[in-house]
């Protein structure tokens, strides 16, 4: 970010090269700086602001790449979670019936919980079961060529569904309580500061090990033709590919990242309860993408984060407010900058480029000058 | 088997209930592609319509709403058309999102104006009471509920097939860019339309106040149901609203009385989706060649 | 097209880092204002809201904010002013876990005085015992549980469900309908009234759950209908209480013909359902704004000066009244706001609060509480119908009631 060099004189290279270094910063920044500066419950939440970015970055994927708009994520996200708490269950239970089976007067472990004592299969669960059930119904949905509005509703019923029949099979997934009170993660306490810190960086890393694979997709063909779906999918199909099978593949890596982010929420919180995965969490998670702006993976990692955090910090202003602003930003973002905050920060660069040198490149210190 | 047979009312009057939601999405989705996510806020406010008559109108409130709910709610649509939505054809997802915004500020405007707890809506003395059908009992305020969805389907078949702004209507679902060019105002159309879909929102929770709460969150409750009536009868079509309906309040009452409250609704959901897999655009098909 | 990747996500992560950044600084200065030192003692304060369960809640937090400028009023403690700290649950119950963690940890707060559902209690219950917190918890629920790190100021089941069976008995109620909302409260209990119908010579019917938020009751009223039950034992919550209530009437159901036993319908949500469908109908609980005596006077006209003459009060808001005095009385006795020492203090303490004389049981950390059974009378308000001869002792377990083994 110091003076244009002399040495790098493709623009191309100098752009990418500026990329590589501003996400360095980013991971600096998240890696190094905030643990250091924050406390360690601020830190806590600063980490379940990225599990939700991690599940955001995958209808970033979906939808802003997609044209999926997915109403249901909440879905993946609880199976992910699920997998992943039902072995810390079985694990503090040592052989016994985890607590809440025992106040719900189940006798004997459900045949569904066994798989689990294991934490290998429950780890591998947290992500192939999202990716399973996804590329199922993809398959069937998109294959009939269900799409846009109708898979919105699609999906929006399917978390309904999900949360009731979570709900109402208290004895198996805990009902309306969910899953909480681990006492033993991977052998340290979760409530421990420390457990929590380590927690923050490997949600962390994760994100940007996602994210950097995310991005490496788009940009592949796969992703071209993803894009190509999204803006023509008839015409995808007349040129001899199968639209479906784009999509599904799309939607089930969407499914896994949600699944991913749910696991690693368990331990980062300490519960997974139906009230996170249902209709308006679901669309919450999509708000956040519009609001951060869906066509680029980063616009979704932003908007996770920011609406998160300013739903905590508002909520403990003025609570009632909180819907309202939701609300009026919502309307404000799809009326008046559909692409959301990215799109918003492009034009604005695009129209100051315009304006001082109508020719060359972008100056390195506008871009710092938005960001900051 | 009795009981087997009382359940045949209880869909009846179960679909009714989802007719009468479900109606104003059928033409708002169907003609515009418009996700209305507040629908459910403007059914909250019919219900809230009914509780403001009852100052003046006291117990008959319920009667006099009918009208003046249906002018509420068309109007709070047509505004959200002509402040938002015209701005948003051909971004049916962008629409969704949008008027999801719209919906948490309404919610919140009405926690804020009427209170969080539901309030009171006294039903008609003459609605109290109930007759015996197949065995079982079937309450004056069902029945006013069915009658008040047949009138509905049948107002709305009256004014699609004779009337000319209905012809209008019809028009710009089937082709909306033809229409334009054969002379129709189609953004006038759409103005009407929109009125119309959420004046029977404003409708359908009046009747809803003799069944249910009134209170700021009783639009959540029925917009995912509303919308799967929809998408299972196909957009935009009365006769398919109609039948998806009735099937979804008899699969409901039938799958609960077999299985539990819980069970019932999974039930309904599972069959939705499946079904859609054997008629991906619903029920029924408006026939288009037309890409998309 | 550019790639506009990688800029906005520094900004994504640098613009809240810095925020949270801010606000941990304050977190600093924080430390002094809790138990040690500083000139007030900070007290939590966190239910929802915002979200479905701030219609509730955010009476609970009215009265607990009451009793907090009461015991200000009076002196405040060990010569200081108690200070709450608001926090919203959102309805969310992992938000209520961090929430706690927040208060705990950033605040650092002598105490919390918080939650509604059950849900909510489990989510917060590891923050507080890992943190040696402490957590008063106002509502009535479906017991067994007995954490050292919670004080429960509601009903537990025998003295609220239990003593709405022995109710139904004395009326001759043999052969009864249950209903409840799909949650760990209404199944809870309706083990345990089945248990004691086993014992008792009773006929359970029917046992229906119904998701939360349900407004269809036609296929249930019609099974009620069919099954002929003497009376239905209802634990449905919120907004499903009206439908119900509304259904069951208009099909010819009122409490002449078939009575319900609620034990989630106060003061406050009989206006919702209509006066006209519930009117007459019982229901079970500790406490009524009609409840006799002077400290409920007190507390009834203290309330409605505060938050206006039109605004109920209910069982749960007087337990979280409750909680806040018993809790002053404990730091007073202690001389600390060490949750051990209050801990220790408030074993056996007694008071006379509005629902009458309330002793704390030492091992359970739960309460003495009277059981009451009301019936909504006209004007929606309920009147008091039975009571049990002296405050019972809280039992989580229901270990002194011999059908009830097995249960836990």
């Amino acid at each position: 970010m110091t003076a244009p060099g002399t040495a790098l004189r493709s623009p191309a290279l100098r752009a990418r090269l500026r990329g590589y270094a501003l996400f360095a910063a980013v991971a600096l920044l998240l890696l190094v700086v905030a643990p250091l500066a924050l406390p360690a419950f601020r830190l806590d939440e600063l980490a379940k602001y990225l599990c939700f970015a991690i599940a955001a970055l995958g209808i970033g994927l979906a939808w802003g790449q997609g044209g999926m708009l997915t109403l249901g994520q909440g879905v993946f996200f609880g199976l992910g979670g699920y997998a992943m708490a039902m072995y810390f269950k079985l694990h503090d239970a040592d052989g016994d019936l985890p607590d809440f089976m025992v106040w719900s007067g189940v006798e004997k472990l459900p045949a569904l919980w066994k798989p689990f004592e294991s934490p290998v299969v429950a780890i591998a669960a947290v992500v192939a079961v999202p990716v399973a059930v996804a590329a199922v119904l993809g398959a069937l949905v998109f294959r009939q060529r269900v799409r846009g509005a109708y898979f919105a509703i699609l999906t929006q019923a399917l978390a309904a569904a999900f949360v009731i029949l979570l709900v109402g099979r208290q004895g198996l997934t805990g009902g309306t309580n969910g899953l909480t009170n681990f006492y033993d993660v991977f052998g340290r306490d979760p409530e421990a500061e420390s457990t929590q810190r380590t927690m923050y960086f490997v949600t962390a890393a994760v994100l940007g090990v996602l994210y950097l694979a995310a991005r490496q997709l788009v940009k592949s063909r796969f992703g071209r033709l993803l894009v190509a779906v999204r803006d023509g999918e008839d015409r995808v199909r007349f040129l001899g590919y199968n639209p479906a099978t784009v999509k599904t593949v799309t939607f089930a890596i969407s499914a896994g990242m949600a699944g991913l982010a749910g696991a690693l929420f368990v331990p980062v919180v300490g519960i997974i309860s139906p009230s996170l995965l249902g209709v308006v969490p679901s669309l919450e998670l999509v708000v956040a993408v519009a609001v951060g702006g869906r066509y680029a993976l980063a616009g979704a990692v932003l908007g996770a984060v920011v609406m998160n955090y300013a739903k905590t910090e508002f909520s403990e202003q003025w609570a009632g407010g909180w819907l309202y602003l939701q609300g009026a930003l919502f309307i404000l973002v799809m009326t008046l900058a559909p692409k959301g905050a990215v799109g918003l920060y492009e034009q604005v660069k695009d129209a100051v480029a315009r304006r001082r040198t109508p020719e060359r490149p972008v100056p390195a210190q506008s871009v710092q000058g938005e960001a900051a | 088997m009795d009981s087997l047979l009382n359940q045949v009312p209880i869909g009846l009057s179960i679909g009714a209930v989802l007719l009468l939601v479900a109606l104003g999405l059928t033409f708002t989705f169907g003609q515009m592609g418009v996700v209305n996510m507040a629908h459910g806020e403007f059914i909250m406010a019919g219900g809230y319509t009914a509780y403001m008559l009852q100052d003046w109108a006291g117990s008959q409130a319920v009667l006099a709403a009918l009208p003046v709910a249906f002018a509420v709610a068309g109007a709070l649509g047509w505004v959200l058309e002509r402040l938002a939505i015209r701005h948003f054809y051909g971004r049916p997802l962008d629409t969704l999102l949008l008027t999801w915004g719209v919906s948490l500020v309404l919610q919140q405007a009405a926690r804020d104006l009427f209170g969080a707890p539901n309030v009171q809506v006294v039903a008609p003395g003459w609605l109290t009471g109930r007759i015996e059908v197949l065995g079982g009992a079937l309450p004056y305020a069902r029945l006013f509920i069915m009658a008040l969805a047949v009138a509905c389907v049948a107002g709305i078949w009256l004014y699609l097939s004779r009337s000319r702004p209905g012809r209008r209507m019809r028009a710009v679902m089937q082709n909306r860019q033809l229409a334009e060019v054969s002379g129709v105002a189609t953004a006038r159309v759409d103005q009407l339309t929109f009125f119309i879909g959420s004046g029977l929102a404003g409708v359908a929770g009046v009747a809803l106040t003799l069944i249910g709460p009134v209170g700021p969150s009783i639009g959540t409750y029925y917009i995912v149901d509303a919308f799967l009536v929809v998408v299972a009868g196909g957009l935009g079509q009365l006769r398919g609203a109609v039948i998806a309906a009735v099937a979804l309040g008899m699969l409901n009452s039938y799958a609960e009385f077999w299985t539990d409250a819980s069970l019932a609704k999974v039930i309904v959901f599972a069959v939705v989706i499946g079904f859609l897999q054997v008629r991906p655009q619903g029920m029924f098909v408006l026939r288009s060649r037309a890409l998309t | 097209m550019r790639e506009p990747f990688l800029r906005p996500l520094a900004a994504a992560v640098l613009l809240p880092a810095a925020l949270l950044t801010a606000c941990g600084g304050e977190s600093g200065d924080g430390a002094g204002g809790g138990a040690s030192g500083g000139s007030t003692i900070k007290v939590g304060v966190l239910h929802s809201l915002s979200g479905t369960m701030a219609i509730s809640e955010v009476t609970v937090k009215n009265s607990e904010t009451l009793a907090i400028e009461e015991v200000n009023a009076a002196g405040g403690l060990l010569g200081k002013k108690v200070e709450p700290v608001v926090e919203d649950g959102a309805s969310d119950w992992p938000t209520f876990a961090q929430k706690a963690q927040k208060l705990i940890k950033k605040d650092k707060v002598a105490t919390v005085f918080g939650g509604w559902t059950s849900a909510s209690r489990k989510a917060m219950l590891p923050v507080f015992e890992r943190n040696k917190a402490l957590l008063w918890y106002p509502v009535q629920y479906e017991g067994l549980e007995s954490s050292p790190s919670i004080f429960y100021t509601g009903a537990t089941t025998n003295q609220q469900i239990v003593p709405g069976l022995d109710y139904l008995k004395e009326k001759g109620k043999k052969k009864l309908y249950l209903v409840g909302s799909d949650y760990v409260f209404p199944r809870t209990a309706n083990k345990i009234i089945k248990a004691y119908a086993k014992a008792n010579g009773m006929q359970i019917l029917g046992e229906e759950y119904t998701p939360l938020g349900h407004t269809e009751y036609s296929t249930l009223v019609n099974k009620i209908g069919e099954a002929k039950p003497d009376a239905v034992f209802n634990t449905l919550n919120g907004d499903s209480n009206v439908a119900f209530f509304k259904q069951l009437r208009s099909a010819g159901f009122d409490a002449a013909k078939l009575p319900v036993m609620s034990v989630s319908i106060a003061e406050e949500e009989v206006k919702g359902i209509g006066i006209d469908n519930i009117v007459g109908q019982p229901v079970a609980w500790n406490y009524y704004e009609t409840t006799k005596g002077r400290a409920n006077d007190t507390f009834v006209k203290a309330f409605k000066a505060k938050y206006g003459t039109g605004k109920v009060t209910s069982d749960p808001m007087e337990a979280g009244y409750n909680a806040v005095h018993l809790w002053a009385a404990a730091v007073k006795k202690a001389g600390s706001t060490d949750p051990e020492a209050v801990k220790k203090a408030a074993a056996g303490l007694s008071l006379d609060l509005p629902e009458g004389k309330v002793t704390i049981d030492g091992p359970t950390q739960h309460v003495y509480k009277t059981a009451r059974i009301g019936v909504v009378r006209k004007d929606g308000l309920i009147d008091e119908v039975w009571s049990s001869k002296e405050p019972i002792k809280p039992d989580p377990y229901l270990k002194s009631y011999p059908w009830a083994a097995g249960l836990s």
